[in-house]
């Protein structure tokens, strides 16, 4: 057995080692290596160049995926909040970029260093235009190991992305005169060129938008054919960038901003899966095109034919695109300052102008080119490849020591907390309203503006309906804060085994979970696998933790207890149709699911029966709900009731649903006499719960809609013999006879107005029941 | 104002007190003149003249901030009925950008000023603790521009935010412990790694024309 653990060894040994080198060694720059590596091989093998990087290849195939992915991923709040700085960057500092390079070129061409080319001014302006574009795809190759704050990564990327629109721009045009001739070309054209820089670049913004209306529209349709949804935002965003193509706009700027635009809406109206298909499929595509470009940049690279030495021009070309972009960000950067709230610093102005990268763009754009229109085409191509190189290694290598050296601000990457969110949408608030006070037109007011239009217009036409409702962003962080804590509390409970979840009542009032120490992530990533894939078998238990004392103290459980009143019982719509009276079920989930349920069941009124005696007489009562068929789980799931502060009821409240059974009140009821019998167990919580209240924290409501949907979807329970399991896992199936069905009265805990309930004919013990809250969200 | 010179004068008091710069002031006080309807003081009548604010859904308590004895710094609690254009200075101040020159002290100063308005907006009854009822109400309000929340899902969003700020300040509670409310010295704790600073303030640029419209 020695060699098991041997190829084990090495294999950890290579892990880390990896690890470790890409860690320090950016994976474009391995990448590069590697293609030069292979290109060598295949040279050595045939001396001709069979595979290189072609324009169309990379133009409609590689870099299309890699620039959908990032607009669609997007930090839209922080890319639009900077967006002044980012243009200013883009068209200003590409622009000013190409336009010194090509010049200081030409200026030393003129004195001769460079020796005999045939180049004229307009060549070098050809070439300046392409070296000078910061490329996305390096930067954020780069950039992802690098991890910058926020605001300084969304400026250089932002810019990558929108000089796109000026690089095709003056591409195009000093293209236009190069074919024309040096002696032809007019101030018409250049005026001409100007223009074209605004209809490519608003042109393309255009498209890409009108794609996002129709992609944010289509899925709002898509209901029925959840399958396809992904097929929907690829392909529509796709044509996106093929249409500006074809009209000669900005195909990039097109499908960055059908990104940018597409993601509220699409994220909001597409399904759970599909969602995540569509965001695996991005980043697998996305991270995919990246390796092939940067290989093929090897690979390319060795191509003894194309090669051209000019060693003047080369290096004063790394020279000239390294200086000017340090002075054009530091010039801008001075005047952005004095219109920025958040100043941008030295070292910002540092990280940003040794992070301008080249990429692979430049050297399509290269290839691009006309032999026979521009005579040293192949020194040019060079010039780039070594450029190419130069920045992605030497650069890439060294741009994360200087970053720490620096001290740069990394991204904190926080776990969201529900009051930052809730004081963030308070701060906005208060800022546009004192913009209003004091009569300025600024940020606030504009982005003020904009949501409200949004949400009165835009959210309307393209989100679904039921999406509307529960798409605020406060209260997404709320569910996923509560998603968080009911999967840790799962986790815990399962490290634990379930077990841990019966109390005796002697101890009922400490914490049962302690959520200080770590839990294992094996563990964790099983139950939150669990929870996703089959959640209702999830512990139920947690009901019976919430019978118990309900204090303020235990604010997780509450919590998550809470939350898992929402979330375990998700995927309720399977089980819609297997509800009937006469149709037995053979779903073995069904079965755990109805095991648990029941075994909840009478935990909670073994926990009432002892309470009985006391004030707090609840009742449950079963109500039929219509669970609407699609309805997203999110909008229903928001838990209403009322808190006991200072007042000895209880009231539970739940949301009402219309009933869709086609059986007339199936009920479920439990006769508390027949469990008396077997039961065994729990705490006894509810005596307690009516003191805990204080002007303090107070348990967050718990919703018993959860509860009532439990109730009508999984049929009454019986049994009475049978006692509590502490397993999770059901053994039996509790068969469930219809004639036991009975309804339930629900006891008056508090002034509110009923709905109505339904009367029971129970026996003398009153079940507990629930009550009905009139209104409902 | 009066003649010129003692224009500049009250202008160079304000200057010193509030932070502003004397163009800022001008044009603040051309703002102030324009919601008083020329009168010296303020009601909370004249904020009903701007119509954006309408939309606003904690506007009530950005009102009443204005008018809060707190922030004023005239008294513990209670509300003013009317205020004049120096307080009305002082609630902007506490709006203004840092400086960039700022050394830890001041900016430690700013930056406690700034969220004690926030804490004194919070904090409707003026006792010093933000009580789970009045954080229920600042919830709601926050949210009630979205008729698809209900007041149920804001009061339980306001319950879980306040058992997140619990478990901040206080960390793992006993079982007897009770928590009263989030004081100043919780409030501060809860803000501790976020530079409130940076993003609560307001420009204010030399934009006359933009005064003078709606």
């Amino acid at each position: 057995m020695e060699k098991p653990r041997e190829c084990k060894l090495n294999h950890q040994s290579v892990f880390h080692l990896s690890h470790k080198v890409t860690s320090v060694v950016p994976e474009s720059a391995l990448l590069i290596v590697l293609g030069l590596i292979l290109g060598g091989i295949v040279w050595a093998a045939d001396h001709i160049a069979s595979f290189t990087l072609t324009p169309t290849v990379f133009f409609f195939y590689l870099l299309p995926p890699i620039v959908l992915d990032a607009g669609y991923f997007m930090p839209n709040r922080l890319f639009f909040g900077n967006l002044g700085t980012i243009l200013l960057y883009a068209v200003i500092g590409t622009v000013w970029n190409a336009a010194t390079t090509g010049l200081s070129l030409y200026g030393v061409y003129l004195s001769g260093i460079m020796g005999d080319l045939s180049i004229g001014l307009l060549d070098f302006l050809l070439f300046g235009s392409l070296i000078a574009a910061v490329d996305p795809v390096a930067v954020l190759a780069v950039f992802e190991e690098v991890h910058v704050n926020d605001v300084l990564f969304i400026i250089v990327f932002g810019e990558s992305l929108l000089n796109d629109a000026v690089t095709v721009v003056l591409y195009n045009v000093f293209d236009s005169f190069v074919s024309l001739g040096a002696d032809k070309v007019t101030g018409v054209d250049c005026v001409k060129g100007i223009v074209s820089f605004f209809v490519v670049s608003l042109g393309g913004t255009l498209i890409g938008i009108i794609f996002a209306f129709l992609l944010s529209l289509v899925t709002r349709f898509t209901k029925h054919v959840r399958i396809i949804e992904p097929g929907f935002v690829f392909i529509i965003s796709y044509l996106s960038y093929l249409t500006s193509e074809m009209l000669s706009l900005s195909a990039i700027l097109a499908i960055t901003f059908c990104g940018i635009c597409c993601q509220k809406y699409v994220k909001a109206n597409i399904s759970e899966q599909s969602s995540t298909t569509v965001r695996y499929t991005m980043k697998m595509l996305a991270s995919g095109a990246e390796t092939i470009i940067f290989m093929f940049l090897g690979i390319s690279a060795v191509d003894p034919a194309i090669w051209t030495w000019n060693t003047a021009f080369i290096l004063l070309t790394l020279v000239f695109i390294s200086v000017y972009r340090a002075i054009g960000v530091v010039l801008q950067t001075w005047l952005l300052n004095k219109y920025r709230m958040v100043q941008l610093e030295i070292i910002d102005q540092v990280v940003m102008s040794y992070g301008g990268l080249r990429g692979a763009v430049a050297y399509a754009l290269v290839v691009l080119l006309d032999e026979k229109k521009v005579k040293e085409k192949n020194l040019f191509v060079s010039t780039t490849i070594i450029v190419v190189f130069f920045t992605v290694i030497f650069q890439g290598l060294t741009i994360k020591p200087l970053v720490q050296w620096l001290k740069v601000k990394k991204s904190e990457h926080r776990e969201p907390k529900l009051n930052e969110k809730l004081h963030g949408r308070a701060f906005d608030h208060i800022l546009s309203a004192i913009e209003d006070i004091s009569g300025q037109i600024g940020h606030n007011y504009l982005r003020d503006k904009w949501s409200n239009f949004d949400r009165k217009v835009l959210s309307k036409l393209l989100m679904r309906r039921s999406a509307q409702k529960s798409r605020d962003r406060i209260l997404n962080v709320f569910h996923e804060l509560n998603l968080k804590d009911a999967i840790s509390y799962v986790a815990e409970g399962e490290r634990r085994g379930s077990l841990a979840f019966i109390r005796s009542p002697s101890t009922d009032n400490i914490v049962n979970v302690d959520f200080s120490t770590p839990r294992p992530s094996t563990v964790e990533a099983s139950v939150s696998y669990l929870l996703r894939e089959n959640v209702s078998t999830v512990c139920l238990d947690m009901q019976a933790l919430e019978q118990r004392r309900k204090s303020i103290r235990d604010t997780e459980d509450t919590v998550t207890h809470h939350t898992l009143q929402q979330y375990l019982y998700k995927p309720r719509q399977e089980y819609k149709h297997l509800y009937s009276r006469h149709e037995l079920t053979s779903n073995e989930d069904e079965k755990q699911d109805k095991e648990i349920f029941h075994r909840t069941m009478r935990k909670r009124l073994e926990s009432f029966k002892s309470t009985k005696l006391g004030i707090n007489q609840t009742k449950k009562t079963a109500k039929l709900y219509k669970r609407e068929r699609g309805q997203k789980r999110r909008n229903s799931s928001i838990p209403n009731g009322k808190i006991p502060m200072e007042s000895p009821t209880r009231d539970f409240t739940f949301k009402e649903k219309e009933l869709e059974f086609s059986d007339p009140e199936e009920t479920n009821e439990y006769e508390a006499e027949e469990m008396s019998g077997g039961i065994e167990f729990l705490a006894n919580v509810t005596q307690d719960t009516a003191t805990d209240s204080t002007t303090g924290i107070d348990n967050p409501v718990f919703s018993t809609e959860e509860d009532q949907s439990i109730f009508t979807k999984v049929p009454p329970w019986l049994s009475p013999e049978e006692t509590v399991v502490p397993s999770q896992r059901a053994r039996v199936q509790i068969p469930y006879s219809p004639s036991n069905f009975r309804r339930l009265t629900p006891i008056r805990l508090s002034t509110k107005s009923v709905d109505s309930f339904l009367l029971a004919d129970s026996p003398e013990e009153r079940p507990r029941s629930f009550l009905p809250e009139s209104t409902h969200m | 104002m009066g003649s010129a010179h003692s224009m500049s004068e009250e202008v160079r008091e304000l200057v010193s007190k509030t932070g502003f710069s004397s163009e800022q002031i001008e044009q603040l006080h051309r703002r102030f003149k324009q919601l008083s309807g020329g009168q010296p003081t303020i009601r909370k009548e004249n904020f009903n003249n701007i119509p954006d604010l309408e939309l606003n859904p904690i506007r009530s308590k950005i009102i009443h901030a204005f008018f809060d004895n707190r922030n004023l710094r005239k008294a513990p609690n209670g509300l003013a009925d009317e205020i004049n254009f120096e307080d009305f200075l002082i609630i902007m101040s506490y709006f203004r950008p840092i400086e960039p020159n700022m050394d830890e002290e001041q900016l430690e100063r700013c930056r406690k000023e700034k969220l004690r308005f926030l804490f004194h907006m919070y904090d409707s009854d003026s006792d010093g603790r933000i009580t789970l009822e009045e954080y229920r109400n600042v919830v709601e309000e926050l949210l009630s521009g979205n008729p698809h929340i209900g007041k149920e899902s804001a009061r339980s969003i306001a319950d879980g935010a306040m058992m997140e700020a619990a478990s901040i300040c206080v960390g793992q509670m006993q079982p007897d412990q009770v928590y009263e409310g989030i004081t100043f010295d919780d409030f501060l704790k809860m803000w501790q790694g976020i530079d409130i600073e940076t993003k609560m303030h307001v420009r204010f640029l030399n934009m006359d024309a933009i005064a003078l419209c709606h």
